[in-house]
């Protein structure tokens, strides 16, 4: 398989990543080689493979429905790049 | 007292120096904050270092002591790996983007170590995000390996491992989501254990591919990393992964007397992998494997022939597991709730865009994109589930192998810590040398990496235990019996003297 570098600019624009025009061709190349390592995977066959999400098999607990977590809005918007009287700052969305 | 025998001591000789009162854990804590201050310029491996924090710990700790409430790490300094959110300390997981993030709250492996009384020196460098085995993609540049500061110290808990290998810390935390506690403990020659999946919270735990992420503990011994590891572990309702168990004591199973004591580990049968032994493997860890393993025999081990077949299909499907939860784990840093944003934008989406490209390094935006693309519409079955269904194949190669041995051992790393920048060319054939350790984490196993000699240039060379789920205590007991007959582990380097 071999990546255009349209594929990884579209890439990009999904993983919101502003990749410098002059890092696409190197991107191009390491992940070029990233996919020809994880390639000799597709060979094998797996018809009739349940797949495994997970180490342990577990059911997602149930808890009471009751409040465990207390107010902790100030400490968490201490370490926000901007927040005023108690909400994130973000450029304007809505002319 | 003279300070040389404590900073080598294991962690039950400094128990019993602070319950004597032959020192104090200010004491004990200032011989290492020293040590750090004086030698972690040639070896990078703590991205922080707050002595006033860390003697207010260890004040508490002499109270608790003094009060006779001590339990088995109170006093006893310890090095955090900076993956693990800290409260009121900078947790900036190797990266840029969370360089200037001063965690709110604890993670509960911290806050558990916190009410244990250990006393922590510090935040260990690490590969961005955990995403290496070198420590070589640090924001902070790379820790350096203490037996050849022109080499590597192995990822990604590099700087932990460092840490401990150099005396810097007695023992320290890490994280090991396909290899990253293993590895550098076989490259800086000293132990290492990944417990099974589940058995340590992942709360607070900064994640990378969330169903392989498990924290571990290194230490010089295997009876360090027992110490340590039972002081991790416990149920944390805020992990949905975490596992509900009985707490284990990993020292009173190292303790117990054998039947045998000349054969010691008599009746435990260890299957070597014929896959782990074939080619690929330098000359010189073969050598050094075969040795202990004939040591093994040597305590009373049986050793046979088993199979791993789909084992070699592990560093694919770990890539591309790991990258697609990455992707996704990853989005959460925008520049918004809290990390790096960049200065300037034109909108929304462009601040998004060039906070994500300016705060992560090289290699966490490649693994961030190749995740992004196997889990994109068409070609998720492919990919991802390709990976989870080879997950299941391989999860079934050990238990079918652990019908028919007790343990199972090869090397960790098919080479040792290799010169710094060797591997920067081409980053992927970097993951090929994670073909040992892989495997264990897709299947959810705990694996154990012990020193047990040196190549020709030097360099330590490690034997990894892997064992079936839970036999955390059957792993670090072998190792223990091993390390009871040999001085691989009680070797140092130069620049720890």
């Amino acid at each position: 398989m071999a990546l255009s570098n349209e594929q990884i600019e579209r890439l990009a624009k999904l993983a919101r990543l502003a990749l410098p025009d002059d890092s696409v061709d190197a991107m191009r190349i390491h992940l070029d080689s990233i996919f020809g390592i994880i390639a000799q995977m597709q060979a094998v066959d797996t018809t009739g493979i349940e797949p495994m999400s997970h180490p342990q098999e577990l059911a997602a607990r149930l808890r009471d429905d009751i409040v465990t977590e207390t107010d902790h809005l100030a400490a968490f918007q201490t370490v926000a790049p901007q927040a005023e009287a108690g909400l994130y700052l973000v450029p304007k969305v809505i002319e | 007292m003279s300070t040389a025998p404590l900073v080598e001591a294991p962690v039950s000789a400094l128990r019993r120096a602070l319950d004597a009162k032959n020192i104090s854990s200010v004491e004990l804590a200032t011989l290492f904050l020293e040590r750090i201050e004086a030698r972690d310029s040639a070896l990078n491996a703590f991205i922080t270092v707050e002595r006033e924090r860390t003697l207010a710990e260890a004040r508490a700790a002499d109270a608790r002591i003094a009060s006779g409430e001590a339990g088995p790490l109170t006093g006893i300094p310890l090095a955090h790996k900076d993956v693990f959110c800290t409260e009121g300390v900078l947790t900036t997981c190797g990266s840029k983007m969370l360089s200037n993030f001063v965690s709110p709250y604890d993670a509960h492996v911290v806050a558990l170590l916190k009410k244990a009384g250990a006393v922590s020196l510090g935040k260990t460098n690490m590969d961005e995000f955990a995403m290496g085995s070198s420590n070589e993609t640090s924001y902070f540049g790379p820790a350096r390996n203490p037996w050849k500061p022109g080499h590597v110290p192995g990822g990604s808990s590099g700087g932990s491992a460092a840490a401990v290998a150099a005396r810097l810390a007695p023992i320290a935390t890490g994280t090991d989501t396909g290899g990253s506690v293993r590895q550098p403990a076989s490259f800086c020659g000293i132990t290492g254990i990944k417990p099974t999946y589940g058995l340590v919270s992942r709360y607070g735990l900064v994640a990378y591919a969330s169903s392989l992420d498990q924290g571990g503990a290194f230490g010089a011994s295997a009876e360090d990393c027992a110490l340590l590891l039972a002081a991790m572990t416990g149920f944390d309702a805020r992990d949905s992964t975490s596992l509900d168990r009985p707490p284990e004591d990993y020292a009173a199973a190292l303790a117990a007397q054998p039947a045998e004591s000349s054969r010691p580990l008599a009746g435990l049968v260890i299957g070597l992998p014929r896959e782990f032994f074939g080619d690929g493997m330098s000359s010189d860890i073969r050598a050094a494997v075969e040795a202990a393993l004939a040591q093994y025999r040597a305590l009373g081990a049986a050793t046979r022939e088993v199979d791993l077949p789909n084992a070699k299909l592990a560093i694919p499907a770990y890539y591309v597991i790991a990258m697609a939860e990455a992707s996704s784990n990853l989005s959460r840093f925008d520049g918004v709730r809290y990390g790096y944003r960049a200065a300037e934008f034109t909108d929304l989406a462009d601040m998004y865009c060039k906070s994500r490209c300016e705060g992560f390094g090289a290699e966490v935006q490649r693994r961030i994109l190749a995740g992004t693309y196997v889990l994109s519409h068409g070609y998720y079955d492919a990919y991802y589930l390709q990976a989870q269904k080879l997950r299941r194949l391989i999860g079934g190669d050990f238990r079918r192998a652990f019908g028919e041995c007790d343990l199972i051992a090869g090397p960790t790393s098919p080479v040792t810590a290799w010169e710094l920048g060797a591997m920067s060319g081409d980053p992927a054939q970097m993951y090929l040398a994670d073909i040992y350790t892989t495997p264990v984490n897709l299947a959810g196993l705990p694996g154990l990496s012990h020193p047990c000699g040196f190549d020709a240039g030097g360099l330590p060379v490690g034997l990894q235990l892997i064992g079936d789920y839970f036999s955390e205590a059957r792993l670090l007991a072998a190792a223990h019996r091993f390390q009871q007959a040999t001085d691989w582990h009680l070797r140092r380097p130069a620049l720890a003297a």
